[in-house]
């Protein structure tokens, strides 16, 4: 606990305080950037362009060993990822529009050719001969584990400017998120800035591959987005919230995973980021589980406590037991069915209400408004007092309920 | 061709190729359904099946492996259902949110558990071990014919023989509401067939294929298997029966060329080391894919929805 109090608060060392920081960015711009595809519906890609890197990682660490340089160099390797992480994704944009194959499975054939093609180059480095473990598997599952300061840096740094560019390309990339027509009609080149959305999350994949890993990175593009949509309807909230909920898991992956061993950074932001998941889909308040059940709850209380007053009205008795129990709890009937004061007061409005809409519907030719009527509205929120004065003018003086007098 | 290629070669082969034919079959009409991506998280969830199957029974042992693989499968088919429903999320959203969460699950409860001492890893998981899984009492052609030789054969090639053998007992039993129900749902609801139970059943056999292929050749040629394939074979014919028969061809052809130019390739080069043969599978069914991407007759959309000027 201590040691996670003290990486928390960026006191456990420099290397984890910029792990931690490096993280947060990241978590930021994996999230923020990541919304444009998860709006754009598809998420997946992004899975497609983390396999993508890994024969490149492998053909940078030969390459850089065949000029004589440190196969490990992060930058090289990064560069390299780069590039085939954009091949692949070439590779989907080609097959999903020149062939009659689905994107998914051009998502898929890229993911794992790539990714088998990167195994191959693995193996092939494995037996070069040069005498040291490469160390490139830890690109699989993300290692800060020894993790030299300039790669720290370097991803402080990476994740710094992806922020910066998600911050200055948010507007036209929403516009072509949410409507890509539009945003052509008003002049915008939807390709381009699809083009930029991809580099983006391209960007982002590569940052993130020494920390969480090639096949987890994935995630920190879906989940944040996805769990933001909770909270809100609207756009530009969904990004920013999604960075905030990104470089939170981040932050807090990366200290928990400093905190004690045997801990690995990557899966750790995931389940973070997963457990924020989990909360949002189950209370939030928009669109959440629990919200959901209790709106249900409040319509069926609503529905049987007006269904309830109206058999009052009518003098007939309530057979449905729950709608009974409602209505005695609520003091408006006795155990027995038969309406008490306050509940013939109640009966006798919802009376009034219907003899109203009735009226209403006899009178009033605007199906917009009559159209409201749906057994449950009170007339009040639709027509103004002077109709329903209007309305009550025909009905006459007000009828009392019957009582058990 | 000799004692050694029987010994060494013929089992990994024959693996590969039952493992290849059953995650291929299925794969076809995931391809066609758009579900192509659902062999891709169900093999990312295997890894927290397998591994909790191993706290539990504190064995790598077979059965209790597939069994908890077969379990995490099912149960993110079910977790990726309910967050689609309850949270209204698009599939290849809610699919991201549940692979990547389990699969992180899995890594960590492998970490954080004592597993030095057994065979247990996270890059086994993905790349297999095919070269391993050699037939060491051979000693030639012979010994297909020698009982007690036979008993040494690796467990896996049993296993992945009678899991393709149901694979492809069930694609002929269900074929026609496989097909039906394929093309066109509304059709097959209108005759009375259970589309729901239909597209389940798919799903789940998809996930049987899976583990069992993982457990002998890892999740890497899972995936290549459940869509290169298929996706070629979709490319050389506008007839189902066609495109399954391509597929089984296609399939047969990546997982020898792939042990072969695994195994032999560096050879040719002068290299003295094999590479991943799961790898090399998985390369070879993509450029399969390739030469049907530029090559297949009915490589291109046509009617409705066809991309103007290609």
């Amino acid at each position: 606990m201590e040691s996670f109090l003290a990486a928390l608060l960026l006191q456990a060392g420099y290397n984890a305080a910029l792990v931690g920081i490096g993280a947060a960015l990241l978590g930021f711009a994996a999230g923020a950037a990541g919304t444009f595809l998860f709006l754009r519906k598809r998420a997946l890609v992004s899975d497609a362009v983390a396999h993508a890197t890994l024969p490149g990682i492998g053909l940078a660490f030969i390459v850089l060993v065949a000029l004589g340089g440190d196969g490990r160099n992060l930058i090289g390797l990064l560069a390299g990822s780069a590039v085939t992480a954009w091949i692949g994704l070439i590779c989907v944009e080609w097959m999903a529009r020149r062939t009659r194959l689905s994107e998914d499975a051009a998502i898929g054939a890229v993911l794992s050719v790539f990714f088998g093609i990167g195994i191959v180059l693995l193996t092939v480095i494995q037996t070069l001969g040069t005498g040291r473990q490469a160390g490139l598997e830890g690109f699989l599952l993300g290692s800060t584990a020894g993790m030299l300061f300039e790669d720290a840096v370097l991803i402080a740094i990476g994740g710094g400017f992806a922020v910066l560019a998600t911050w200055l390309l948010r507007r036209p990339m929403t516009l072509v998120a949410f409507d890509p027509d539009y945003a052509a009609a008003s002049g915008y080149d939807v390709r381009r800035i699809d083009i930029a959305i991809m580099a983006l999350v391209m960007a982002v994949t590569v940052i993130g591959l020494k920390l969480v890993g090639l096949v987890l990175i994935v995630a920190l593009l879906i989940i944040p987005p996805v769990t933001a949509r909770f909270w809100t309807e609207r756009a530009e909230l969904v990004i920013w919230s999604a960075g905030a909920l990104g470089a939170v898991s981040g932050y807090l992956g990366a200290a928990i995973s400093a905190s004690a061993p045997a801990l690995p950074t990557g899966p750790i932001i995931v389940l973070v980021a997963a457990a924020l998941f989990l909360f949002s889909l189950l209370f939030a308040p928009a669109r959440g589980v629990a919200a959901a059940l209790i709106g249900h709850r409040r319509f069926q209380v609503r529905v049987h406590r007006r269904q309830g007053l109206l058999a009052l009205t009518r003098e007939e008795p309530i057979l449905e037991p729950y709608t009974l129990r409602l209505l005695t709890a609520e003091g408006l009937t006795r155990p027995d069915g038969v309406a008490t004061e306050a509940g013939r007061a109640q009966a006798a409005k919802v009376a009034r209400d219907e003899h109203r809409w009735e009226v209403a519907r006899d009178i009033h030719q605007d199906a917009a408004l009559t159209g409201r009527y749906d057994g449950l509205t009170p007339i009040e929120e639709v027509f103004t007092p002077d109709e329903i004065a209007e309305f009550d003018r025909r009905i006459g003086a007000p009828r009392a309920i019957e009582g058990p007098a | 061709m000799g004692a050694e290629f029987v010994q060494f070669s013929l089992t990994p082969i024959l693996i590969g190729v039952l493992a290849s034919v059953a995650c291929a079959l299925p794969g076809n009409f995931l391809v066609l359904r758009r579900q192509a991506l659902i062999g891709d998280a169900i093999s990312h969830v295997v890894l927290p099946g397998i591994v909790v199957a191993f706290l539990v029974t504190g064995t790598v042992a077979a059965m209790p492996m597939l069994i908890g693989a077969a379990g995490a499968a099912i149960l993110a088919v079910i977790l990726i259902e309910a967050i689609k429903r309850l949270g209204r999320i698009e599939p290849g959203a809610a699919m991201g949110v549940v692979f990547t969460a389990l699969f992180a699950a899995g890594v960590l409860l492998l970490e954080q558990s004592d597993t030095s001492n057994v065979h247990l890893d996270v890059e086994h998981a993905l790349m297999g071990n095919l070269e391993s899984l050699v037939w060491l009492r051979a000693e030639g052609w012979h010994s297909l014919l020698d009982p007690v030789a036979l008993a040494a054969l690796p467990d896996e090639l049993g296993r992945i023989a009678v899991v393709c053998a149901v694979v492809v007992a069930l694609t002929a039993l269900f074929w026609r509401w496989l097909k039906i129900s394929t093309f066109d749902e509304g059709f097959a609801r209108g005759l009375g067939l259970p589309t729901g139970a239909i597209g389940l059943g798919l799903v789940i056999a998809a996930a049987v294929a899976a583990v069992a292929a993982f457990d002998a050749v890892g999740s890497i040629i899972v995936i290549a298997m459940f869509i290169c394939p298929p996706a070629a074979a979709r490319l050389m014919t506008n007839r189902l029966e066609a495109q399954v028969a391509w597929s089984v061809l296609f399939a047969v052809l990546s997982a020898v060329l792939g042990y072969v130019f695994a195994g032999y390739g560096p050879l040719w080069f002068g290299a003295e080391n094999a590479v991943s043969a799961a790898g090399m599978v998985a390369t070879v069914s993509g450029a399969i894919l390739a030469l049907a991407c530029l090559f297949g007759p009915h490589r291109r959309r046509e009617g409705v929805g066809a991309v103007p000027g290609t």
